[in-house]
């Protein structure tokens, strides 16, 4: 019996001192859940690369409120079902303070109730306006969404006079909500939708959906909504095709892959973008293009990879986040999300980010640039 | 109208013959094993990926074909002895979940060492479309269409005329028979996964330069590579060879006329109607049951 | 009193599962917990399938997806009570699983395997496009289950209720197995023939076997949706078909218990392998052969095989 006391108090004073050194040099948990395999790897993977890299380099200059920072995360391959488990498990087992991630926007969606119940402040990587429309407390999110992808478009063809459009979208979680949204937002810009055709992500031919496309009365302009190398296909079979109409694509091709891949096929195309793609060509006076040189550089040597922007929605939630910590001065939960929802021109790689308690992604419409493909390079158009 | 229906057949016929390649390396070793290979994909992934890293590291063409189709032959021999012989007699439901084990064992180090990005290839006799009767084909498809019709038409002549490729057959017969006959029952096993390797390696080179390759391209052309051999009939080479066309042409002809948003089920609606009145696929052998 | 060795299992399990809790220090063990429970009842039902008539499912998610999605959407888009949407969505799919049945289960071998694959997929196809319904592949919440004016919330309640229902079915498989019916069972997968012979009639097995299989898949699709909180089509896709076929052959084909610690083992895996970063599909797919090829009946045939033979 006694002896059994004297453990217990053993242990019991360990762990005050445990708990005693630990205030100053404890790490402040950042949580991640990330789709790094599965279909969305193509977003997933530059964005843990980021996380890694920048919570390395914050480290070096001193860590956040004096204290390093540590990263602990998950792969949910894809899988929304996944993301919710480990979720629960970033929350209630590995205690983290915050939470990025949610590549796709189902696992942001599995995740969300869960931070909601347990107030952990939590940035998404995902671009459907459901994340944040209606605002919920705890989640905020970094990338345009998929309506401002689609705005972005509709205003170009609006100005050059294109207005009957076919869509093409991928049968994946990205391709479909910009299919929705596209569909959603259309007729405000006069737009009418001609024909709305799909592929699936590993398709290998697209000129069945083309050839139908093409032979559709009237249209004018063909907008596609997809990701990584399908996009791709599309616009070479385009090509062989010999279709003449304007092809549009979406930021799922911001990335000089997509160039490499499409080749000559790709001249002539156009999308909407974050800044990372031009960041050499951006004007001096604008205010991302430090930003955006910074981070392209430091990826670029790091990785040994080209930069994404997806890899940059994750820096721009890393910064957010340890931004607000900063502003709160504390790691307390509700305090960083308040000093978050406080957030009022921080300028990342996404565009200015202005906050406010109904607007939990602060990016406005002119934050996403449109892009024409010229001479197997990118040029920013006005 | 009539140049509508013709490019919809084009592009089924240029999927299809993908779809074909990847069969013939189902079959052969279904016929060798009573086995089906889920790691057959990973063998078109390797040599895509193969070649098109070869060429970028300013490797001559011909050169990274030869050096990608060894790759994927070397690592359909090593998944043969390491995984499949030390399993034995196991039942065949275990020897699938092995093979499994082998595709994930496969893309994981690909994942690992190539990485994730997207990666292309030239493509072997340039980028200008041939316009027939108003539909384009590019130069491209006509290499992965001959190249299908070459590998028949060799395989024929393997099975039909020269020893090894009758044992093979004996081997998928009656393995206990033909080990008594003297046939290496071992080494044809090794053989075709081997050769079914190299299939699929030619398969996946011929089409990157048209679909691109990936670490995980394997997937989805495993999966199709099956549905075509069970389509045309399991252990059927010529089989193997029409249902991958004419699951290429109902996927073509479904985006075309239908929906393309169905145009992945329709073959399994398709499959499903032909496993009913047709419970051995098209062209599969009558298999009659050992009491 | 002697007691049979399954009713020993069985008490044993019904043990472990009461004592567990007591190491479920969090929310997150917990929720490991449940999800091992909701997979061994899956793997319980698709064992009787494939373990004793033979007959190979890669369609089962296919099943699993319309509970799931019948909860989700009946619930939520047509305000039906959970506890009906659950039972339609089981009715549905044994409609389902009978009508396609006969016709299916007349294969053999891999045309069976591809039959119910196709059917998997074109269940899931129909989950990705209809977007409506189902939200296509950005998936849709689905609300916690209530029963008359009770709702199941947090992981401890869920806890009780998944295992409840795995120890009914894991009951329910040893009892089928050990009655008469069983026994025909068993015969079917070691020689149809003979047993048809024998006067029984093993159609009308299979497909009574196959139907329940599909049910409990369903059951536990619905309860999964309803516990998880939202859906995506993955769950009714071709991966998770092989991950539940996987559970069975690892644990140990023809054995319940052995099902139960596949569905363990599966689920745990990917908890454990998140340590190796980035090599995590390499490790999953070599322990998946080595298990394999090492232990070809499955762990807990193999494992019980050796021990007996020690003991012997």
């Amino acid at each position: 019996m006694e002896k059994r006391t004297f453990i217990k108090f053993t242990l019991a004073a360990a762990a005050c001192a445990a708990i005693g050194t630990a205030t100053a040099a404890d790490p402040i948990r950042i949580g991640a859940v990330l789709s790094v395999t599965g279909p969305a790897a193509y977003l997933g993977d530059p964005e843990l690369k980021t996380l890694q890299m920048y919570v390395e380099t914050l480290n070096k200059s001193g860590g956040v409120l004096g204290r390093p920072l540590e990263l602990v995360h998950y792969d949910d391959g894809s899988e929304a079902g996944k993301a919710n488990g480990f979720a629960k498990r970033l929350i209630e087992n590995d205690k983290v303070d915050f939470i990025i991630g949610g590549t796709t926007s189902g696992a942001t969606m599995a995740i969300a109730p869960l931070v909601e119940r347990a107030q952990v402040p939590f940035i998404s990587l995902a671009g459907a306006v459901v994340i944040v429309e209606p605002a919920k407390k705890w989640v905020f999110k970094t990338p345009h969404t998929d309506r401002m992808a689609a705005e972005r478009v509709f205003d170009d063809m609006k100005k050059a006079g294109l207005t009957k459009v076919a869509l093409l979208s991928e049968n994946s979680g990205f391709g479909q909500s910009g299919r929705k949204e596209a569909q959603a937002v259309a007729a405000k810009y006069g737009i009418t939708l001609v024909a709305d055709e799909t592929y699936g992500p590993k398709d290998t031919d697209m000129t069945a959906q083309l050839t139908k496309i093409k032979g559709v009365p009237g249209v004018q302009a063909v907008f596609v909504f997809g990701l990584g190398q399908g996009p791709a296909v599309v616009t070479k079979n385009f090509a062989q095709l010999g279709i003449k109409l304007p092809l549009y694509q979406s930021h799922g091709v911001a990335s000089d892959e997509y160039i490499r891949l499409a080749g000559a096929a790709a001249e002539g195309v156009r999308l909407p973008s974050p800044a990372l793609p031009v960041a050499a060509k951006l004007p001096a006076t604008d205010p991302q293009k430090k930003v955006v040189s910074d981070y392209a550089k430091l990826f670029a040597e790091r990785w040994k990879a080209e930069p994404s922007t997806f890899g940059g929605y994750a820096y721009d939630g890393l910064m957010l986040a340890t931004d607000a910590m900063r502003r709160a001065g504390s790691t307390d939960k509700g305090k960083v999300r308040d000093a978050l929802e406080a957030t009022t021109n921080f300028v990342a790689t996404s565009g200015a980010f202005n906050m406010s308690a109904s607007d939990h992604m602060g990016l406005s419409l002119s934050a996403f640039r449109m892009l024409e493909i010229r001479n197997g390079d990118w040029t920013l158009l006005n | 109208m009539l140049s509508e229906l013709l490019q919809f057949l084009f592009s089924g016929l240029t999927v299809g013959a993908m779809y074909a390649l990847a069969a013939v390396g189902f079959s052969l070793i279904y016929s060798a094993s009573g086995v089906i290979n889920f790691a057959q994909g990973e063998f078109i992934m390797l040599g895509g990926m193969s070649a098109a890293l070869l060429v970028q590291a300013g490797v001559p063409l011909p050169l990274a074909i030869a050096l990608a189709v060894l790759v994927a032959a070397a690592a359909g021999l090593i998944v043969e002895k390491l995984a499949i012989e030390p399993a034995g007699n196991s039942e065949v439901v275990t020897l699938v979940i092995i093979t499994i084990g082998a595709s994930l064992t496969l893309r994981g180090l690909a994942e690992v060492f190539l990485g994730k990005g997207n990666h292309a290839l030239p493509a072997f006799s340039g980028e200008d479309p041939l316009v027939i009767f108003g539909a384009t084909l590019m130069p491209q498809s006509l290499w992965v269409m001959g190249v299908t019709l070459v590998v028949v038409l060799a395989l024929g002549l393997f099975f039909g005329r020269t020893t090894l490729g009758k044992g093979v057959l004996a081997t998928s017969c009656n393995k206990l028979a033909a080990q008594l006959v003297g046939i290496n029952t071992r080494f044809i096993l090794l053989l075709a996964f081997g050769l079914s390797a190299a299939l699929g390696a030619v398969g996946g080179i011929l089409v990157a330069p048209m679909t691109y390759t990936s670490y995980d391209v394997g997937i989805m052309m495993g999966l199709k590579g099956f549905v075509a051999a069970a389509l045309g009939g399991l252990g059927s080479g010529f089989g193997a060879i029409v249902g991958g066309l004419l699951l290429g042409i109902v996927e073509a002809m479904t985006a075309g006329y239908i929906s393309s948003a169905y145009k992945d089920a329709m073959p399994f609606v398709l499959i499903l109607l032909i496993l009913f009145f047709l419970p051995q696929g098209l062209f599969g052998k009558k298999a009659t049951d050992r009491v | 009193m002697t007691m049979k060795p399954t009713t020993r299992g069985f008490l044993f399990l019904a043990f472990v599962l009461a004592v567990l809790p007591l190491a479920l220090t969090n929310g997150y063990y917990y929720d490991l917990a449940i999800r091992m429970a909701i997979n061994a009842t899956i793997a319980v039902g698709l064992n009787l399938l494939i373990g004793y008539t033979g007959q190979i499912s890669l369609g089962h998610a296919g099943f699993f997806g319309i509970g799931a999605y019948a909860s989700a959407i009946l619930t939520s888009r047509y305000g039906l009570p959970s506890g009906l949407a659950l039972i339609i969505g089981a009715v549905a799919t044994a409609g389902l699983a009978f009508a396609v049945a006969r016709p299916i289960l007349k294969l053999k071998g891999h045309y069976l395997a591809m039959a119910t694959l196709g059917l998997g997929i074109i269940l899931s196809m129909v989950v990705v496009n209809e977007t409506d319904l189902t939200g296509g592949p950005d998936g849709m919440p689905v609300d916690a289950f209530s029963l008359f004016g009770m709702q199941i919330v947090g992981e401890q309640a869920w806890y009780v209720v998944v295992v409840l229902i795995l120890l009914l079915v894991t009951r329910a498989a040893l009892n089928l197995i050990d009655a008469p019916a069983g026994r025909a069972l068993q015969a079917i997968h070691g020689a149809e023939i003979a047993a048809r012979v024998a006067g029984v009639d093993t159609t009308s097995f299979k497909v009574r076997v196959f139907v329940l299989s599909a049910v409990v898949a369903s059951v536990m699709g619905s309860v999964t949706a309803h516990y998880v909180g939202f859906l995506t089509p993955g769950v009714a896709g071709f991966f998770h078909s092989i991950e539940l076929v996987t559970m069975v052959v690892l644990g140990g084909m023809a054995s319940v218990f052995g099902s139960i610690l596949g569905a363990v083992v599966l689920t745990l895996l990917p908890q454990l392998l998140s340590a190796f970063e980035g090599w995590e599909t390499v490790v999953f797919g070599l322990i998946l052969m080595l298990t394999m090829i090492f232990l070809p009946r499955g762990i807990l045939p193999t494992l019980r095989l050796k021990f007996a033979g020690r003991a012997a």
